[in-house]
């Protein structure tokens, strides 16, 4: 275990590196959000209705400053791209010939990404959420926030997953572009990323209630929100908690299997 | 016991035929056509402990494939191979921590940060002890003159510098075998040489069992007693240097410097004229001649001074891997009937 708490200080005095780029990305990540909210704005006062998919539109206002705050969490900028990368020109070759796994060594090093981001942005988010005040819910309880933050963890666990499932399809196929655009476009539109989620017809909630998509933004989104009782939260977290399963299986399925096929044909 | 064993080895990559032409290209969607290349085809050697072997071959003679295997990366076809007693593409930890491989057209360090927190982290992987991993970093350091740079950032060093920071990050360890794949490539011929004192102090004190391939032939002379040569997939050659000159050298090169600069005529009959700068002329002679002609030289002429050596190892090897493919050549050319 030693080891990788050094991968992740080596990976944290890494970020570090690039921190003015840090400020800047970070405030240009609220932009969106700007234009969605004012076409929300449109969209209440246009239809004049006081609720939408069950929101008020400060409700509205403020699930938007969440899912910013969940994403955070959970997307993963690169890694399926990276992997794909690794496998493709043989950079995986390093992470084989070292006493090392590759799976736990990108977890650290995400797991470091993370920690740095989350440190470096705290300034502006403090300070948006800080204007948006009149939007937010009132402070949860000591309950709700300890929910809120497993979920956050679990969130940053089914991204790390599916992204790494994604990148591993480059064991099988040289190109593995267009396979990110696909699931980049079905995970903004099915995860809650796009619009809540309460807005879909009931028939297709259910279809994405199959998926792990909504458990890594939708879900606990609602559960900061405060939008689900105690209870609820617990179910959520628990089905998160089987997708982390599932998917990290799925992830060590991929590496074995796809490592066996690297080994007999290139390497 | 050798530290290394290879029986038989075989490893046949099937690759993709990718036709010429837009109608071709789309009915390879549909059939695809792959072709069978034999990369390593067949070949057996021992090594053993301390011994630091050359590995020679053109570009695609399997050297790569063979180190490759060697180390785990990729499962042979055929065959048995046994390093340090392990399989090694079952890739134990317990292989990993006693081995390295260093590819000099790859790195391993983080660009961005100084090679010291990469050594740091290979320290932590491969559970190295804090003495030893002080005492190893100092003597390297110390050895290959990079003491001062330790906490520059990678990207800022160049690539001399940074190559030997790689050299250390895989002897960190303190690895019983290294496979090296080209180390001194593109390398300025000082950091080159310092590369390769470090090697041998290396094999010297620690006995670690090396398999180098370079293309650079001060590499092999400097640092290998043993060569094996490969061409196709096939070992060709497996013994010393020497050997390998005495073999396939034909010739040999006479120098003569004249006195006075009287210069000889007619050289053209004794033998190829390989460069005339008055007054010193090199001849080209065939091996079994040189006796006879240099006599006869020597006593037709004023000779000043007079010199016979072999041939630049790197001419005699390329001879070799020429004639081999002539040699194919002239396979495939009676194999065609009415075109022999």
């Amino acid at each position: 275990m030693r080891k990788y708490w050094v991968v992740f200080k080596v990976a944290l005095s890494e970020r570090l590196v690039y921190r003015t780029d840090f400020f800047i990305a970070t405030f240009l990540r609220f932009i969106p959000i700007i234009t969605t909210i004012l076409l929300w704005r449109a969209i209440y006062d246009g239809a004049n209705r006081t609720e939408v998919g069950g929101l008020a539109y400060s409700q509205m206002v403020a699930y938007y400053l969440f899912v910013m705050i969940v994403r955070a969490f959970g997307s993963m900028p690169r890694l399926a791209t990276d992997m794909a990368t690794d496998i493709r020109d043989g950079d995986l070759r390093k992470y084989l010939l070292q006493p090392i796994n590759y799976l736990g060594y990108n977890l650290t090093l995400r797991g470091a990404h993370k920690l740095v981001y989350f440190v470096m942005a705290a300034v502006p988010y403090a300070l948006v959420f800080y204007l948006c005040r009149g939007y937010l819910p009132e402070w949860p309880s000591a309950g709700m926030l300890g929910l809120s933050m497993i979920s956050l963890v679990l969130a940053f666990l089914i991204g790390f997953a599916i992204n790494t499932v994604i990148g591993l399809l480059g064991f099988w196929f040289l190109e593995v572009a267009s396979f990110i655009h696909v699931f980049m476009t079905a995970q903004y539109f099915l995860s809650g990323h796009m619009f809540p989620l309460s807005l879909l017809p009931e028939s297709m909630q259910t279809v994405v209630d199959l998926l792990p998509f909504a458990y890594e933004t939708y879900y606990p989104t609602l559960i900061l929100l405060q939008r689900l009782e105690p209870d609820e939260a617990v179910r959520v977290i628990a089905v998160q908690c089987v997708w982390v399963l599932v998917l990290l299986l799925a992830a060590r399925v991929a590496w074995a299997r796809g490592l066996r096929r690297y080994a007999a044909y290139g390497g | 016991m050798p530290t290394i064993t290879v029986r038989d080895l075989k490893k046949v990559y099937r690759v993709h035929q990718k036709p010429e032409g837009l109608s071709a290209s789309v009915k390879a969607l549909f059939r695809r056509r792959y072709k069978y290349v034999h990369a390593v085809d067949g070949i057996s050697f021992d090594i053993q402990p301390g011994e630091m072997v050359g590995f020679l071959g053109p570009n695609g003679a399997g050297k790569t494939t063979t180190l490759k295997i060697l180390s785990g990366l990729i499962y042979p076809t055929e065959g048995e191979v046994h390093v340090l007693d392990f399989i090694p593409w079952a890739r134990k930890n317990a292989y990993r921590r006693q081995f390295a491989l260093l590819m000099g057209q790859k790195n391993q360090l983080w660009w961005d940060l100084p090679a010291a927190e990469s050594f740091q982290l290979h320290k932590e992987i491969y559970a190295i002890e804090n003495r030893q991993f002080e005492q190893v970093q100092r003597e390297l350091t110390e050895l290959l003159d990079v003491t001062g740079l330790l906490h520059q950032p990678v990207r800022e060093l160049s690539l001399g510098e940074r190559m030997k920071m790689e050299l250390i990050a895989a002897l960190l360890h303190s690895p019983r075998v290294l496979f090296l794949d080209e180390p001194t490539i593109g390398l300025d011929v000082v950091a080159q040489a310092s590369i390769r004192r470090c090697l041998l102090e290396y094999n010297r004190v620690r006995k670690v069992t090396i398999l180098l391939t370079s293309h650079y032939m001060q590499d092999i002379e400097a640092l290998c007693d043993r060569v094996m040569m490969i061409n196709h997939g096939k070992l060709v050659h497996d013994g010393p240097l020497a050997d390998i000159v005495n073999r396939y050298a034909t010739h040999k090169i006479v120098t003569l410097r004249f006195h006075d600069g009287r210069m000889p005529d007619q050289l053209d009959n004794v033998g190829e004229v390989l460069e005339i700068n008055p007054p010193k002329v090199k001849l080209r002679l065939p091996r079994e001649t040189v006796a006879k002609q240099s006599s006869h030289l020597l006593a037709q002429f004023d000779v000043a001074d007079f010199s016979v050596e072999d041939p630049p190892i790197e001419d005699i090897i390329g001879r070799m891997y020429q004639g081999d493919s002539m040699a194919q050549e002239a396979d495939r050319a009676t194999g065609e009937p009415g075109r022999a």
